[in-house]
């Protein structure tokens, strides 16, 4: 594996208060470089601290994180020259148009005027947006915006770029054509970090994938690897019309061949298999008999490795 | 790489000064584009007054008996107009501070976060900051240079202007100047962004009507708890100060208070501002 880039240490962010909040609750992280890498997890996991604090907002309670050698909470400032940030929000400059956005945001690492409009003007090329270079924010589409942001924030050639929640609001063509700008960034040699809830986005453009719950990394592969690692598992959610003989019901679906695990949840079983031919219309037959009233099925995804993990749906 | 921004042979100070200076060229571009706003806004509240208070009424019959302070100011030599020209400045510098960073920074830190951006340049928090105190104070003394002229020309009775010493004058100047713009980012850090069209009613009336800026401090001397109370005000030493520099004929307080005290609240709303703004930007 190459070098680490990002280097998170026992990271530990307690929110103080009448009831203190553990937001990350010991996170330990290498990125190594090159990557497109993603925090996976429900809203509330603690991915946005997790950047908050690699990005040097937010105040680590313990533990280090360190991007291209340099301790994000010891030298902020010097930091800040090695990353790109792009939040959840969109932080466009309402005052400034598309042009000045990026080139401001030149002059403050240091631009002279002449290279800042230069590689104002090459962003704005390459993301797509020279026609709306005179526009200003509030004109632009959430799509145009979130694009704007990404360029901005990869003006200053930054090591790392951290988007959170990127497609978060995004219609899906304006979110396909963030996954490809994202993509696109490897060419340049830019580490990402992204967060997400949505497990087709970190399977569709992240080369690893850390798994968060709870301020805890459950576990951290590439999304092949995940996937490979629940054995192919395939999902059956059933709902029921009762829950009587429940338990009868799941000591039964244990005993077809192919199922690894039953369990409990809301208003009837879930069912986790290896996928089989024949087995859906085995599981149907034993579970009709016991009133059932549909049948979800999930194919094997992150979505799959996470309820394996978790117990949860990553929308619960 | 040729536009490579951060060399290894750039020291910390470069990386610091060009970020800063890149902040400052941003808000001038920014200022230029609403020159006409600005320019309403800083002339506006002294012109009327200036019109209403030193030309209007002074021609009305009676007019005199009419402001209360024209007795006690042509005592002291000069009309109306002498006693207002300062405190019609420090208005100007004080709402300046007010204009250029409370209000604005209430917008940034509420639905828009759009300082984000300015806060994750290669700087310490602190300096962007400060960056806005200087920016303001630039603001404070164009806006204290455009009512000069007004309180000089429209008034009826001549306005006695005498400047001694320069060096006090320009002193008073910068010093109430970032004053204003420490007191604007204590504000606006301070204040909730959704309150923040209550602080007219709750900090600047009050801070205005108690300020001096209507009258010497030495002529509250009638009303001893007012005149002791006022001295917690800041801008009451942004009028004092004005008029020993501008119209010394007035009674006016100590030189060496005035700069001690108003370096004093310099201080003093600088460090809470700053404190305010990194709770505001960091958690």
């Amino acid at each position: 594996m190459s070098e680490s880039i990002v280097e998170i240490l026992g990271l530990r962010k307690v929110y103080a208060g009448k009831n203190p909040v553990t937001a990350v609750d010991g996170i330990d992280l290498h990125v190594p470089s090159g990557l497109i890498y993603g925090l996976l997890g429900p809203n509330g996991a603690g991915k946005t601290t997790t950047i908050s604090i690699a990005t040097t907002r937010a105040i680590p309670t313990a533990g280090s994180v360190k991007i291209a050698g340099i301790d994000v909470v010891a030298h902020p400032a010097l930091a800040r020259c090695v990353i790109g940030v792009v939040p959840q929000y969109n932080t466009l400059d309402r005052s400034c148009t598309a042009f000045e956005n990026i080139y401001f945001h030149c002059r403050y690492f240091g631009m002279a005027k002449q290279v800042a409009a230069q590689r104002t003007a090459q962003l704005l090329e390459q993301f797509r947006l020279s026609d709306r270079a005179a526009a200003y924010p509030q004109a632009l589409s959430g799509g145009l915006a979130q694009r704007l942001q990404i360029a901005r924030a990869i003006a200053h050639h930054p090591k790392v770029l951290f988007l959170d929640e990127p497609s978060a609001g995004l219609d899906p063509q304006s979110r396909i054509a963030m996954w490809d700008a994202v993509q696109a960034l490897r060419g340049e040699g830019i580490t990402v970090v992204l967060t997400t809830h949505y497990m087709e986005e970190a399977d569709a453009i992240c080369d690893r994938v850390a798994i968060i719950d709870h301020g805890k990394i459950l576990i951290e592969d590439s999304p092949a690897a995940l996937k490979a690692s629940v054995g192919g598992d395939i999902i059956y959610d059933l709902r029921m019309r009762g829950v009587r003989d429940s338990g009868l019901l799941e000591k039964e679906l244990a005993t077809i061949e192919g199922v690894t695990r039953v369990e409990v949840i809301e208003g009837g079983l879930r069912v986790l298999a290896r996928v089989q031919d024949g087995l859906l219309a085995k599981v149907v037959t034993t579970a009709n008999e016991y009133g059932l009233r549909d049948v979800t099925t999930i194919e094997p995804s992150l979505e799959t490795v996470f309820i394996r993990l978790t117990g949860r749906d990553l929308r619960e | 790489m040729s536009e490579a921004v951060v060399n290894s042979n750039d020291t910390k100070i470069v990386v610091y000064t060009r970020a800063f200076l890149g902040l400052m060229q941003r808000d001038f571009r920014v200022l230029t584009r609403e020159i006409v706003p600005f320019l309403i806004r800083i002339a506006m509240n002294p012109l009327l007054f200036l019109f209403v208070f030193t030309f209007v009424m002074p021609h009305m019959t009676g007019g005199s008996t009419l402001s209360p302070t024209a007795g006690m100011a042509a005592a002291g030599g000069g009309g109306f107009g002498t006693v207002l020209l300062p405190g019609l400045m420090a208005v100007a510098i004080m709402f300046s501070g007010i204009a250029a960073v409370a209000l604005p920074l209430a917008q940034e830190f509420g639905v828009t976060r759009e300082i984000d951006d300015r806060v994750m340049c290669p700087l310490p928090i602190g300096a962007v900051a400060i960056e806005k105190i200087v920016f303001s104070a630039i603001q404070s003394i164009f806006a204290a240079a455009v009512v000069f002229p007004l309180a000089y020309y429209i008034p009826s009775t001549p306005v006695l202007v005498h400047v001694s010493s320069w060096w006090f004058f320009i002193a008073v100047l910068v010093l109430a100047s970032l004053l204003a713009g420490a007191l604007g980012l204590t504000i606006g850090t301070f204040v909730q962004p959704k309150q923040i069209g209550l602080i007219f009613g709750v900090v600047i009336m009050p801070i205005t009507f108690l300020g001096c800026v209507y009258y010497p401090w030495a002529a509250l001397s009638p009303i001893k708890w007012l005149q002791n109370g006022v001295l917690i005000n800041p801008i009451v030493y942004i009028t004092e100060g004005l008029r020993a520099a501008l119209t010394p004929t007035v009674g006016h307080m100590p030189d060496a208070t005035i700069l001690a005290m108003l370096l004093f609240f310099f201080v003093l709303l600088t460090l809470m501002g700053l404190r305010g703004f990194a709770n505001r930007v960091l958690s």
